[in-house]
């Protein structure tokens, strides 16, 4: 597994390999809104935590199909599922490479993009907390939606149906752990919240993913 | 040692090839024959473990088989090195240096996959084999795009592997230069209509 996950990063960051795609969408999203929405600084300052959320929620989607579309093209699954690692293990390597490549820079780049948002900056501590909990269920919820539709060639719109409902409630606690931050309020509920899914998520989608893929390859 | 029991392999549901039985001794291999389409592939696929049989068994599990199929699962940012790295690091295997020099690689090791031709690219796939450490060789059209020496050194390293106690089961059109028992599937071909898998299983026209 160590190897997988090892293998998956040098992957990302050689010539073609999307690191810094997710990153890429996520600053021009949180650059264009202020353009869009105008200048009004307590406008945008009440709807920064939202709107980072969001950026980093689609910046994590579009690189989703990666994640076993191009080990499926190449034989390198099939492989795999011979190989002594459990196919559960594949898929725990694959998503927490997937959260490395694109999760964790996007939780470390929102609290720069914070400023151009305005946002208070009571809020900068609760972003970055809320981000780095529910950023691995993002991950991870993707890899499963991935494992589904593996097996489909342009699978990626089929892909995004299947994993936004599922995205919904990470995105609803996530943004609210962020706001009330903001605004100064208790964060505890919606923190609590947001780890539960997150910990639920890790620790029974790989099962259902590894499923999935196993029918996939038949 | 390879024991196939009344084996029965279908695809998408349907069964292809049912009352498959054979038996490769160790040091042997067994040639599979057939017309394109007769199930060569799901036969090989279902030894490997890939997809459930609907009946019978096969011996020893599928711990102890290296598939090979008709994509060479290379990673072309990858070099040569790296990727065979990669695979002995996955089956916990240590050292690259003979698969690479098997099939004469070493000149090759630090170029990425993607620069490589299709016939080196398939000897790096045929040279993971070696890495497996695994005594049963379960091969899909081994010499595609292979070149006549090329193919005459897959031959050397399979009479090696066989020589060591290995196995290999191969589909292939090609004579491998070596005497191997030969098995037509043709023969194991399930009747249309005549199985009970037809609507047995009715989950399985959802999966």
């Amino acid at each position: 597994m160590i190897r997988l996950l090892l293998r998956d990063l040098k992957l990302a960051v050689r010539a073609g390999g999307g690191f810094g795609l997710g990153l890429g969408f996520f600053l021009i999203v949180v650059v264009l809104v202020p353009f869009a929405m105008g200048p009004d600084t307590s406008r945008l300052s009440s709807i920064a935590p939202g709107v980072l959320w969001l950026g980093a929620l689609l910046a994590c989607l579009l690189s989703l199909d990666r994640i076993f579309a191009l080990d499926h093209e190449d034989g390198t699954l099939d492989l795999l599922a011979t190989a002594p690692i459990p196919l559960e293990g594949v898929v725990v390597a694959k998503a927490a490479a997937h959260w490395i490549v694109t999760g964790l820079p996007l939780t470390l780049a929102a609290p720069g993009l914070g400023v151009l948002l305005n946002l208070p900056s009571d809020g900068y501590l609760w972003l970055l907390v809320s981000l780095a909990i529910g950023t691995p269920a993002l991950s991870v919820i993707g890899a499963f939606g991935a494992a589904l539709t593996v097996g489909l060639k342009r699978g990626g719109l089929l892909l995004s149906l299947l994993v936004l409902p599922l995205y919904v409630p990470t995105l609803i606690f996530g943004a609210e752990v962020a706001r009330r931050g903001a605004e100064g309020l208790a964060v505890v509920t919606p923190l609590l919240l947001l780890g539960g899914i997150t910990a639920g998520a890790v620790a029974l989608l790989p099962f259902a993913a590894a499923a999935a893929l196993r029918i996939n390859l038949r | 040692m390879l024991t196939v029991t009344d084996l029965t392999c279908a695809r998408g549901g349907v069964p292809i090839l049912s009352g498959v039985t054979f038996s490769v001794a160790s040091g042997r291999s067994l040639i599979l024959r057939g017309p394109n389409g007769a199930g060569k592939t799901t036969l090989l696929r279902t030894l490997a473990g890939l997809q459930p049989a609907l009946t019978g068994s096969v011996e020893p599990g599928v711990d102890a088989i290296a598939y090979a199929g008709h994509a060479d699962g290379l990673k072309s940012a990858l070099s040569v090195a790296e990727n065979l790295t990669f695979w002995a690091g996955v089956f916990g295997t240590r050292g690259i240096d003979a698969a690479l020099s098997a099939f004469q690689l070493d000149a090759l090791r630090d170029r990425a996959a993607a620069h490589l031709s299709a016939g080196q690219k398939r000897r790096l796939g045929l040279a993971r084999l070696l890495v497996t450490g695994r005594p049963v060789w379960v091969l899909d059209e081994p010499t595609v795009s292979l070149d006549v020496a090329s193919v005459a050194r897959f031959g050397a390293v399979l009479a090696t592997h066989l020589a060591g106690g290995g196995t290999a089961v191969i589909a292939t059109h090609v004579d491998l230069g070596f005497d191997a028992e030969m098995l037509d599937i043709a023969a194991f071909r399930a009747r249309a209509g005549s199985s009970d898998f037809d609507r047995s299983d009715f989950d399985e026209a959802f999966l």
